[in-house]
């Protein structure tokens, strides 16, 4: 039998739906069989179990973003329990029941997690604690009220009498679920708001935490596969005798896979094969060709409206700006990998995914198995970013694993992890605005051109008007008071329609860019200084104002700085929450850009728990900084150039500025965090590089173009003499 | 650009000496041509002509970069512009399988195709023609059986006027010494057939001996030249300038597995002879080689690596750096990419060969091939401690290259003036 | 080609069998099922195969099998049984490093070489020790911050509540 039993029979059951859409908590007291129920499909169990212990079994994954303590922190909450008391289970996948809120199936990512399951949560936590509070009551016939819990005890105030959660299992099976549920107030929380060590904190430290490639099942063997960096090459087969040390090659249409005993011994061999590619349909473009087509693009296609305000008249512009965004790998630490036992008439799939409900979906399609034959088993994952949403690596294992009589290991080198990645997609954005006599906009208008990623991957989420919302989120709901705004999309796609995917924030990421830094050259066009001209302009957002002058204050806004170095600020609105970065650079050398200092405030609602907030701001701003700074995938011949850390470069200890980060007090709904950081680091590091050089960065990264602009400014001509001169002083090794 | 210049200048001052009594020199000592009916090859002449083709290092050049061997294509780039090596398999249309004994001697002696062509000389024939017409037949017996791939030449891409392959037989009459090795006999046996591997076959001058501004090797033997963007060390037998102070142990080492330690690594162009050919040496060769290094005049030429030195990395410990008032941007490039492997002490974190201490690399003030390796890394390699390549750091933006080189030499106690971001810009024009 | 080596790895004699030229990363993760070293480049440019060689850092991706010789190997799985390694750890969980923590292995031995050789380390000198190791979810500032607590006992980032009965009933501010 694969699939685990769910729901252990002697258990008091609330099934949840994390699903509804008006967040409501559809609590219930189920038994498996209710579980079916059409108007009741609940996809997260709150069980109390006989020992005494409670178990969450929630749909989301642990990536590192804290969210199985945050969510058993507003379990235990509501329920009155120790945080001990709760055990938080990954869900099996099974999309029909384990659908995400926000995301329509079983998925982890943009920051969707807390978001979607707070109300709900702490409804159904409250529900199961007032249904256990009234079987006790009804079994000691006193009023409910006149009882409290705590730690899973529940005492009647005036005689003292007492029973454990668990010693009420049976009796509130029976208790009817009550329609009216009142929450805890704020100010009463004891668990929530506290810094609470992660659950998983202590396995990733002692190195004892599964990911996906630690999976080692019986018998398994490793496969390293060979596939061409350009898309759509297919490989030509030729019989060659089967090299030393491989134990099979699997040949696909789009790859080979050589197994060994071990992974190494598989790579070794396929590094020294030789094969021949077939090149038939691909485009052997390069990047300047890329960026040819969507220049093309934006000025001829066919551009889609996202937001026309009525006011709009499209009057002449003082002001306007290109900006350029490169595609960008992901590079999560743990490569692409996943281990595949396709046995008779079953399947069995060890990965971390952040979709395991896609997982089981491809599966399904590939083998045709049904899905009660195939079991996912999720681990950690070692970086999700957005590539783990995807089920192209795991659908060539399970091809592979098809094809052999073993379970199978799949792992994808650095170099076929970042050369087949499913990138972050280029943007070209421009971006426009008529101003007042302060120098204040009054008419905004903006274009982007770009990539889809929901027309592939999740059609379902694109706006009525055929516009992706994700495109342009962050550019058609800005924050400023700006009396007429027109922004306008232009889809495009990638050559060979080759697919790119999520990243730590889409969207918002280039929006927030183009917009922060476009805002940054009208305040200093209008001769203001940028947070002033902000804070103007915010009048109207109270909760952005409120991080901007948090921010500023923080960072001591107004403090003179040297000659050549700068400060930059950046304020912005994405996944429900508020954020606001200054950062300061060092631009005295010539060779680098110094990230010295940031300072960051957030609101991002209720703080569940503020260290793994704080840690989520902290990574976000570093992985912005890295794409800012260094991120590119070029291409050549229609591969990606990149292969491994030494030219797909990520930030490292020694670059990272010292950072501060100021949560806000709030009682607001929790919002998302994960990707707020790296949204908001680019512009504000942007800015701080202007405010340090006075050059206005308009095409990341940042790093080349800097040296590109040095180069043209230093004097040119002279400069290329004097090389000629030493170059012909140093060679020919003469005394 | 600048080597066009450079060219044009030196062929003004050849033009205006006009030396024809050298031509006539030239002509009158050649060794006569001798023709003779092709041998049919035994198992002993291909054995030999493997060994022989392997001290003649036709691998290296005859080949590209992960490539079939032998089949040519690789690039040379030149100052007057790009040749490409050719298909010496014997492939009857692309490679030589149609040429008799007579045609390959020549080709090695004259630098003259069968259909009369001049090869360039890069092909270095003002070596190979000091080989004897057997030596020269056991290495066309052992191509011969090498499996023949069609491989058309690729077409070189040369400026003018050095396009036209008629002004090589100008070049050659002045340049071209056409006759076989000769044993000196004041001079031990050994110290002669070192002489011949050294430069009969290895053809060592063709990088290691300065150019004259007509682009024939001077006189000053293996002091030291520059070619594809790499340094050829002075190998003179100079205690400071050259490898004099090297203990015979190191020099062997050195040549027969690519890194004698506190004195050099082979990488780049030498990494590639030793890999191909030097480290075949059989050991009466090797050490025939050696004794003949020996016998070079000493020539002060280049630049000193003056281990000695005190400097901040003999203070430092093997994984941490000695304090200093301020940390340069090099130090964290060398910090961020370099440290994990190199060490901070320069001994080699993780394989001796990764030691920096003593390399005259990186003593060298020009920092060539300093900055070669560091644009393009090394390749993986059978030779011992060399499993794990170097990977290229050419992503690194020129600052920074030029802050990590200047780094490195104040950190070693080199010195030396600075290098600029324009140094790394003309370092990467070479290709390799 | 392949040879029979006989290692110590975390005290433990073990054999095995392998070509001289495959790196202990793979040893310990295929062969020996030692799956706490993790693979993340194969180019030793990220560090998260570090372990240790007689108390060193190295990265196994780059370390023949065949060059270890004598030497003791240490993992995670046993670094805690060091001083410097327990301390590491827990400074590592009292202030919560870790998200993905797929790097922390690498990160962890790491810190643990560099107190091994300099009980209180300089900015520089975590800078020059710790520069090699990536982490992609960037935990940077708390590696910092868990070096200086595991080395001096004192840090200013905010310290984690251990989850427990004791901690939940009386609940400090941090
Ligand atoms: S896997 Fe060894 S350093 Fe990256
Ligand atoms: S914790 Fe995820 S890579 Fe470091």
């Amino acid at each position: 039998m694969l699939r685990r039993e769910l729901l252990k029979t002697g258990a008091f059951c609330v099934a949840f739906s994390l699903a509804s859409k008006n967040r409501q908590a559809f609590a219930k007291s189920a038994t498996p069989a209710d579980a079916g129920n059409a108007a009741f499909s609940p996809n997260a169990f709150i069980q109390v179990l006989p020992d005494g212990q409670v178990r969450l079994t929630i749909p989301n994954v642990e990536m590192g973003q804290g969210i199985y303590t945050s969510e058993a922190a507003i379990l235990a909450e509501e329920m009155d329990l120790g945080l001990d008391q709760v055990i938080v289970d990954h869900a099996p996948a099974s999309p029909e029941r384990y659908t995400m809120p926000l995301q329509a199936t079983q998925l982890t990512g943009g920051s969707t997690s807390i978001r979607g399951s707070w109300d709900v949560l702490r409804s159904a936590g409250a529900t199961a604690r007032l249904m256990l509070i009234n079987a006790a009551a009804s079994r000691w016939s006193v009023r409910p009220d006149s009882c409290e819990a705590k730690r899973g005890v529940i005492t009647h105030i005036e005689s003292g009498r007492s029973l454990d959660y668990a010693m009420l299992v049976d009796d509130a099976q029976r208790q009817s679920v009550p329609d009216v549920v009142p929450l805890k107030d704020h100010r009463r929380f004891t668990i929530i708001g506290k810094p609470w060590q992660r659950t998983d904190t202590r396995d990733k430290v002692l190195g004892a935490t599964r990911f996906g490639i630690d999976a080692q099942p019986p018998g398994h063997k490793c496969a390293a596969v060979i596939i061409n960096p350009v898309w759509h090459a297919r490989p030509r087969l030729q019989n060659a005798p089967l090299p030393a040390g491989a134990h099979e090659i699997v040949a696909l249409d789009d790859c080979l896979a050589v197994i060994a005993d071990d992974f190494w011994t598989a790579s070794e061999v396929a590094r020294t094969l030789s094969v021949e590619w077939d090149y038939g349909r691909c485009t052997p473009f390069d990047t300047a060709q890329l960026r040819k087509a969507m220049n093309h693009a934006a000025s001829n296609a066919e551009a889609l409206t996202a937001r026309h305000d009525a006011s709009w008249s499209g009057r002449t512009p003082a002001e306007s700006a290109e900006y350029e965004f490169p595609a960008l790998a992901h590079a999560a630490l743990e490569p692409m990998n996943a281990t595949v036992a396709c046995r008779k008439d079953e399947l069995e799939i060890w990965i971390g995914t952040q979709a395991p409900g896609r997982v089981l979906d491809a599966a399904h399609r590939l083998t045709g198995f049904p899905k009660e034959r195939i079991q996912v088993h999720n681990h950690y994952l070692g970086g999700g970013f957005g590539r783990r949403v995807e089920t192209d690596q795991v659908e060539q294992a399970i091809r592979i694993a098809m094809k052999v009589d073993y379970p199978v290991k799949v792992i994808w080198s650095r170099a076929t992890d970042i050369r087949r990645d499913l990138p972050r997609p280029p943007f070209l954005d421009r971006i426009s605005a008529a101003l007042d006599d302060d120098g204040f906009p009054i008419e905004w208008t903006d274009h982007i051109t770009g990539c889809s990623i929901f027309t592939r991957f999740a059609p379902q989420f694109m706006r009525e008007d055929g516009v992706d919302p994700d495109t342009v989120d962050g550019a058609d709901n800005l924050p400023y008071s700006i009396p007429s705004v027109h922004v306008r999309w232009t889809p495009f796609d990638m050559p060979d329609e080759r697919p790119i995917g999520w990243w730590r924030g889409v969207g918002p990421t280039h929006n927030l860019f183009r917009v922060e830094c476009f805002l940054d050259e009208l305040a200093d066009h209008a001769g203001i200084d940028p947070y002033l001209y902000r804070a103007r302009l915010l009048q109207h957002s109270p909760r952005l104002l409120k991080v901007l002058h948090l921010a500023a204050e923080k960072a001591d806004w107004h403090r003179p700085l040297d000659q050549g170095f700068g400060r930059g600020i950046a304020v912005g609105k994405a996944y429900e929450s508020y954020v606001c970065a200054v950062v300061e650079v060092d631009a005295t050398s010539t060779s680098e850009i110094r990230l010295t200092r940031c300072v960051c405030a957030v609101d991002c609602g209720v703080v569940i728990n503020p260290n793994t907030i704080v840690a989520q701001i902290e990574g976000g701003l570093i992985f912005g900084w890295t794409a800012a700074l260094w991120g590119e995938l070029t291409y050549a011949a229609g591969a990606v150039e990149q292969s491994n850390f030494h030219d797909y470069r990520l930030m490292r200890m020694n670059e990272v500025p010292s950072i501060a980060v100021h949560l806000v007090e709030s009682d607001e709904h929790p919002s998302g965090v994960g990707e707020l950081g790296t949204a908001i680091a680019s512009p504000a590091l942007a800015n701080a590089v202007f405010n340090a050089t006075g050059f206005r960065c308009r095409r990341l990264p940042l790093v080349p173009a800097i040296a590109e602009h040095v180069q043209s400014n230093s004097g040119g001509l002279k400069q290329r003499l004097d090389n000629l001169v030493s170059s012909f002083t140093r060679q020919g090794g003469e005394p | 650009m600048k080597s066009f210049t450079k060219i044009t200048a030196s062929l003004c001052v050849v033009a205006a000496v006009v030396p024809i009594a050298v031509v006539a020199k030239n002509m009158l000592s050649r060794d006569p041509e001798i023709s003779a009916p092709d041998i049919a090859p035994s198992s002993e002449l291909i054995a030999r002509g493997e060994y022989l083709t392997r001290l003649a290092d036709c691998q290296a050049c005859h080949q590209v970069k992960g490539g079939e061997p032998f089949t040519g294509g690789r690039a040379f780039q030149l100052p007057f512009g790009t040749l490409y090596s050719t298909n010496i398999t014997p492939d009857p249309e692309t490679g030589i399988g149609t040429w008799s004994d007579d045609d390959f001697v020549r080709a090695l002696h004259r630098g003259v195709r069968p259909n009369g062509e001049n090869l360039y000389p890069a092909f270095p024939y003002t070596s190979y023609t000091a080989i004897s017409r057997d030596d020269a037949v056991a290495i066309k017996s052992y191509l011969f059986t090498l499996k023949p791939v069609q491989a058309p030449a690729k077409k070189n891409e040369l400026l003018f006027p050095f396009n036209q392959r008629w002004g090589l037989a100008l070049w050659n009459g002045f340049f071209l010494t056409d006759r076989r090795f000769k044993p000196d006999p004041a001079l031990s046996s050994k110290v002669n057939r070192g002489d011949y591997v050294a430069n009969a076959l290895g053809h060592c001058g063709e990088c290691h001996t300065p150019r004259t501004l007509a682009f024939n090797l001077s006189d000053r033997i293996y002091a030291g030249a520059s070619l594809e963007g790499w340094n050829a060390y002075n190998i003179t037998s100079h205690k400071e300038y050259g490898i004099g102070a090297w203990s015979d142990e190191e020099l062997k080492r050195y040549l027969l597995e690519g890194h004698a330690p506190g004195r050099g690594t082979a990488t780049g162009p030498m990494g590639e002879v030793v890999e191909y050919s030097l480290r075949h040496l059989k050991a009466d060769d090797a050490s025939a080689l050696l004794s003949y290094l020996r016998t070079i005049p000493p020539r002060p030429e280049g630049f000193v690596a003056n281990v000695k030195e005190s400097s901040m990395m003999t203070a430092a410990s093997g994984s941490l750096p000695v304090a200093t008032d301020v940390i340069e941007p090099g130090q964290r490039v060398f910090e961020r990419n370099c440290a994990s492997c190199h060490g901070w002490n320069g001994g080699g974190v993780q394989q001796k060969t990764a030691a920096l201490k003593g390399l005259r690399t990186i003593y060298d003030p020009s920092a060539a091939n300093l900055l070669q390796v560091i644009l393009h890394g090394t390749e993986s390699s059978a030779l011992p401690g060399r499993s794990t390549p170097m990977p290229p750091f050419a992503s690194l933006s020129d600052g920074e290259i030029a802050d990590l080189v200047n780094f490195m030499r104040r950190y070693v106690g080199s010195g030396g003036k600075k290098i600029g971001a324009g140094d790394v810009a003309d370092a990467r024009e070479y290709q390799h | 080609m392949r040879s029979t080596f006989t290692l110590n790895i975390n005290d433990e004699r073990r054999t095995v069998t392998a070509p001289p030229r495959m790196p202990m990363l793979w040893v310990l993760r295929d062969l020996l099922a030692l799956t706490g070293t993790k693979y993340g480049c194969g180019i030793a440019q990220c560090g998260a195969c570090t372990v240790h060689l007689d108390g060193k850092a190295l990265r196994s991706c780059v370390l023949p099998v065949g060059d270890v010789g004598d030497g003791h190997i240490t993992t995670i799985e046993a670094v805690g049984r060091t001083d410097n390694g327990e301390k590491v750890q827990r400074a590592w969980m009292e202030i919560e490093v870790a998200q993905c923590g797929y790097c922390q292995p690498g990160q962890i031995m790491a810190a643990v070489a560099l107190l091994n050789e300099r009980p209180a380390p300089a900015d520089f000198e975590i800078d020059a020790a710790m520069s090699g190791n990536l982490c992609r979810c960037g935990t940077y500032p708390r590696i910092r911050e868990a070096i200086k607590l595991a080395a001096t006992g004192k840090t200013d980032a905010m310290r984690t509540l251990v989850i427990g009965p004791s901690a939940d009933s009386e609940v400090k501010e941090p």
